[in-house]
């Protein structure tokens, strides 16, 4: 028999935002214990991050709406609790590194909650110094928020709510804006500091492998505002629980499973490392030998060509230096790399907005160094991350031919021009619909067919999955798929190992302002070297083919993306 | 609709102050719409203090524009004109009336609420650059009169010019972005 | 590109050790002393005992060159509009009439206008250097602490450590979406016509208002979850005990500004020093 009190007790639990016409909690019913490690998994919209909000009060505190049943933290019913209260019992590091950073340093950000209790300046400073010391921090205090890297800033927040010695930590979303690597140790941080200092830990987060990279002691499966599934990692990757509700698998267990191994709770599948592969290696083999491995016809014919090119924003700090790429035309192709390593400066010059100090680009073997961004633009649509960020307009017609509008274009050119751009983005239903009553993928879309209208034949797109579930980033993806067999040739910018894996048959590596290599992407992420030097995470597949004792790990990755692509038809 | 308290000020008032002041600050310096008029801009960043006194009071807009200008004038000129800083700050904590007669959030901006918010803005600029300003002058630099009331006139003028423009539409624009799903059809 | 405002730089010297709040009072002070004064003796004193400061806070040319400029066109144009528009101004206030020569018409130079426009500039002109001191030896971490050590609301003490963290992700959103939007063919040259600038700066502006405001709900979520707003006051990490040389650089100042005054209400009588008579 469990003795042991519940620090978190959700009881018949449901809530209704006043603003929604239904709840989005039923009938939630959870224990937590002490010291426990939980990931709570969903696709968007499916309850979690609200789950999340009525843990750390922000609901009712900033989001008001209706409660019924009761929830427990510490043996206290929380209803009469204020905001402040509950943030002693229950530490938040939020989503978005750069909201929660609010101080003008990393000091000043730790202590900013110390600030708020009025704690005098020397304890406060001694406090600092210890918390920051425990996230690896003590010596960048000083620095201001545009000096530190994301993880740097992530474990700044992280140590700005230990500081109030809180039971239970609360991560919503931890890796949404981390590079691989960093993603990797910052789940190895949590892990440690649960290690150390047995707090409850909760992580709220759609990449499941990735969190699964360190052990967890459940796993909650949320979806229609409900709790699907609360078991083990292990006994989890063996049911058909995430599959049905739109969440992603690892990609090693995708990969037994088409091989045919029966993934059983004693394997210990929940992580590549726990795993026990007796006897799948054969079956593996096999698999790969029978899969269909026909690699894709890249075309030979250049579109865009880097040539020793370099760049700096002040004299002395080169921002970019000797680059040298192709790019050919109908490719689909990514430019990875970490946090400056010049991906940003790059498309910056590629569309004009800033003039190389060195070398040359060509696009269809012309130099392209006189041309405007406006002329540019006529051949290379750039999209940024955020979809707010470019839409200026209400209507989604109008907002689509603004560009054929800024340049004179009227009349039925400029009507043909936009049916069509709407048409190719599935938009055409929606075409006298208002922006925002739009999804934030069908927004992409608005600015994709905004760049469209204008007939380029290359489409840059700056992270075009950030945040996104599976479900939407696979509608996302296979949009661009479909663009790109319509003969668009697509760069995407990104930080997704799995995007680049499945969806660009070459990917360019930035290090530094370097160019580290261009190669296959199953070749890039089974490369140690590369993976180190430009912050990438190996993909779990290289594990498992390593695991297996497969020599040309390389070529197993390409197998799996070559399988992937015919199970999804493309 | 609730009722809305013209002077509280929630943590989100405080963060909507810091970065309205920063959109404030960067506009002023460096988004002017040249005017007809050589030598005068129109200052976008009006419409910014109008738009968010509109959507979050008098507190809000009046320390927007009184931070946005003051840190602006230290960035450009090493130190604060006070008495067109202080201008500034009462155009905006006059804007901000707008907050209780104009609702943004219904989805939809009237005639009506244009008007009214337009009627606020004005008196705002009337009062800041035809009354404020030149006393203050006067009072701190024993400027001339004729001199102080000229240039505070253009100023009402083309403020409220500004402001009536920009604080407008984005007004309207907010409005739009404020429509809820549901209920809108597919065409073919 | 730079996203600097303020080049403020850490260096060690008396000025920059001294704590924010003692600087913002000294700048207070002073500041008030020459906007009260019309008498040209104490604000060229004033003016010089600034540029000793400017020197012991080790401050470069370079730093202050881009202000200068500015300043200096502000003061020229202030310089004529006023004669232009009151010619006799001078004489109004001191109440003499010294004519050097006529002009044309009605515009003579006075001694007396003459010496009101010269006070006037150096008037403008000594707030300068205080507030450059004050922005360039005082870390913008230490902006909000001072401010509500003056006893201003903590809360718009906030706003202004905020307006300062966010100014330069601001500033990038701007850049980004304008090069997005001069991507699809917006001109930004100054060809346009009027109503096409409006429209022009509003393509820019409006993704940046609305891609902000999503913004100040994370924000402020992130400040109520760590206790923004508890208690009626707070406490400051960045917040310096005051030293001796904090309470000399206060009495100091004070003492120059009830100088200040004291020479006005005693001696002259008058706000205005009047050679004169």
């Amino acid at each position: 028999m469990d003795k042991r009190m519940p620090v978190v007790s959700f009881r018949d639990y449901s809530f209704q935002y006043h603003s929604q016409a239904e709840p989005t909690l039923h009938d939630i019913n959870l224990d937590i214990y002490a010291g426990e490690k939980i990931l709570i998994v969903g696709p968007s919209g499916s309850g979690k991050s609200t789950l999340g909000h009525c843990l750390n009060g922000l609901i009712p505190f900033a989001y008001q709406g209706e409660i019924t049943g009761t929830l427990e933290i510490a043996g206290e019913t929380v209803a009469n609790q204020t905001i402040f209260d509950r943030s002693k019992r229950v530490g938040t590091v939020l989503q978005d590194p750069d909201g929660q950073f609010v101080g003008l340093t990393a000091g000043e950000d730790i202590a900013f909650s110390l600030e708020n209790d009025c704690v005098a300046v020397d304890e406060m400073r001694e406090r600092v110094r210890d918390v920051a010391a425990m996230v690896d921090m003590e010596d960048q205090l000083r620095f201001s928020p545009y000096e530190l890297s994301g993880g740097q800033k992530q474990r700044t927040a992280l140590a700005g709510v230990m500081i109030n010695h809180v039971d239970i930590l609360l991560f919503d979303e931890p890796l949404a804006n981390l590079d691989p690597a960093t993603g990797k140790t910052a789940i190895e941080i949590i892990d440690d500091i649960h290690r150390d200092s047995g707090k409850t830990i909760i992580i709220i987060e759609h990449r499941l492998e990735d969190v699964l990279h360190r052990h967890v002691d459940r796993v909650l499966v949320m979806n229609d505002g409900r709790i699907i599934a609360d078991m083990d990692a292990d006994t989890l990757l063996c049911s058909t629980v995430l599959v049905e509700n739109g969440i992603r698998e690892p990609l090693y267990t995708t990969v037994l499973k088409y091989a045919g191994v029966e993934l059983t709770p004693d394997m210990h599948p929940g992580s590549i490392d726990t795993i026990a592969l007796d006897g799948c290696k054969d079956k593996l083999a096999s698999w790969m030998q029978q899969a269909d491995r026909t690699l894709p016809m890249a075309s030979d014919h250049v579109i865009l060509s880097m040539k020793e090119l370099g760049f700096s924003y002040e004299a002395g700090r080169k921002v970019l230096s000797d680059v040298n790429f192709e790019i050919f035309k109908g490719e689909m192709i990514s430019i990875v790399g970490r946090n400056g390593a010049g991906k940003s400066t790059m498309t910056k010059l590629l569309c004009g907005f800033e003039k190389p100090d060195e070398g040359r680009i060509c696009y269809d073997g012309k130099d392209i160094a006189d041309q405007t961004i406006r002329e540019r633009a006529e051949y290379i649509g750039l999209v940024m991350q955020n979809p707010n960020q470019m839409i200026s307009e209400t209507m989604i017609a109008k907002e689509v031919g603004l560009g054929l509008k800024l340049r004179g274009i009227t009349g039925e050119e400029a009507e043909g021009r936009i049916e069509k751009a709407l048409k190719i983005c599935g938009l055409y239903p929606f075409r006298d619909w208002p922006i925002s009553a739009l999804s934030f993928g069908q927004k992409k879309r608005v600015t994709v067919a905004s760049m469209l209208v204008l007939n380029p034949n290359i489409l840059v797109l700056d992270e075009p999955t950030a945040g996104q579930d599976y479900r939407h980033y696979t509608e996302i993806m296979k949009f661009l798929v479909e663009l790109n067999q319509q003969g668009v040739t697509v760069v995407l910018i990104t930080h997704d190992m799995h995007l680049m894996l499945e969806y660009t048959h070459r990917a360019i590596v930035l290090s530094a302002g370097k160019l580290l290599c261009t190669a296959p992407a199953s070749q890039v992420l089974t490369d140690s070297d590369v993976i180190e030097e430009a912050n990438l995470k190996e993909t779990s597949l290289y594990q498992l083919a390593k695991r297996c004792g497969i020599k040309d790990a390389t070529a197993f990755v390409q197998c799996f993306i070559d399988h992937e692509r015919w199970v999804r038809q493309i | 609709m609730e009722n809305k308290k013209l002077f509280s000020v929630s943590t989100k008032t405080i963060v909507a102050t810091g970065l309205g002041a920063a959109i404030f600050m960067l506009l002023f310096m460096f988004v002017k719409v040249p005017s007809p008029v050589p030598e005068t801009n129109f200052q976008t960043a009006y419409g910014i203090a109008g738009f968010f006194g509109a959507l979050f009071g008098p507190i809000a807009g009046g320390l927007i524009a009184f931070i946005g200008h003051a840190l602006s004038d230290f960035a450009q000129y090493g130190a604060p004109w006070w008495s067109w800083v202080v201008a500034s700050g009462v155009s905006g904590f006059i804007f901000g009336l707008a907050y209780k007669y104009v609702d943004a959030e219904k989805g939809e901006l009237t005639v009506k609420d244009a008007v009214i918010f337009n009627v606020i803005q004005i008196i705002g600029n009337i009062i800041a650059w035809l009354v404020v300003a030149p006393l203050l002058d006067i009072v701190i630099y024993a400027e001339a009169v004729n001199l102080v009331f000229a240039q505070g006139a253009i100023a009402a003028l083309m403020n409220a010019i500004s402001c009536g423009v920009i604080g407008t539409i984005l007004l309207f624009i907010y409005a739009k972005t404020r429509t809820k799903k549901g209920s809108l059809n597919k065409k073919n | 590109m730079k996203l600097k405002v303020f080049s403020y730089n850490s260096k060690d010297t008396p000025i920059h050790k001294m704590s924010g709040l003692t600087k913002f009072i000294c700048f207070l002070f002073l500041t008030f002393a020459v906007m009260f004064s019309f008498d040209i003796r104490a604000i060229i004193g004033i003016m010089f005992f600034s540029l000793w400061i400017f020197k012991l806070s080790e401050i470069k040319f370079s730093q202050i060159r881009l202000m200068v400029i500015y300043v200096a066109i502000f003061l020229v144009t202030n310089f004529i509009l006023s004669y232009l528009f009151s010619p006799e101004e001078g004489v109004n206030i001191y109440g003499t009439r010294h004519e050097l020569f006529v002009l044309f018409g009605k515009y003579s130079i006075t001694l007396e206008q003459f010496f009101y426009q010269l006070t006037k500039t150096m008037k403008y002109a000594s707030v300068v250097p205080l507030g450059m001191i004050f922005l360039l030896t005082t870390n913008p971490s230490e902006f909000a602490s001072a401010l509500s050590g003056i006893g201003i609301s903590y809360k718009a003490a906030y706003a202004v450590s905020l307006t300062l963290r966010y100014f330069p992700d601001i500033q990038r959103d701007y850049n980004n979406i304008s090069m997005a939007q001069q991507a699809r063919g917006l001109d930004m040259s100054k060809k346009a016509k009027i109503s096409h600038r409006f429209k022009n700066a509003l393509l820019i502006i409006i993704p940046l208002i609305l891609s902000t405001l999503e913004r100040v709900n994370s924000i402020s979520n992130a400040m109520d979850l760590r206790g923004f707003g508890k208690h009626k006051k707070r406490t400051w990490y960045t917040g310096k005990p005051f030293e001796r040389l904090d309470w000399i650089a206060i009495a100091v100042s004070a003492a120059i500004f009830l100088a200040t005054i004291a020479l006005s209400v005693f001696v002259n009588h008058s706000r205005f020093y009047n050679p004169f008579i």
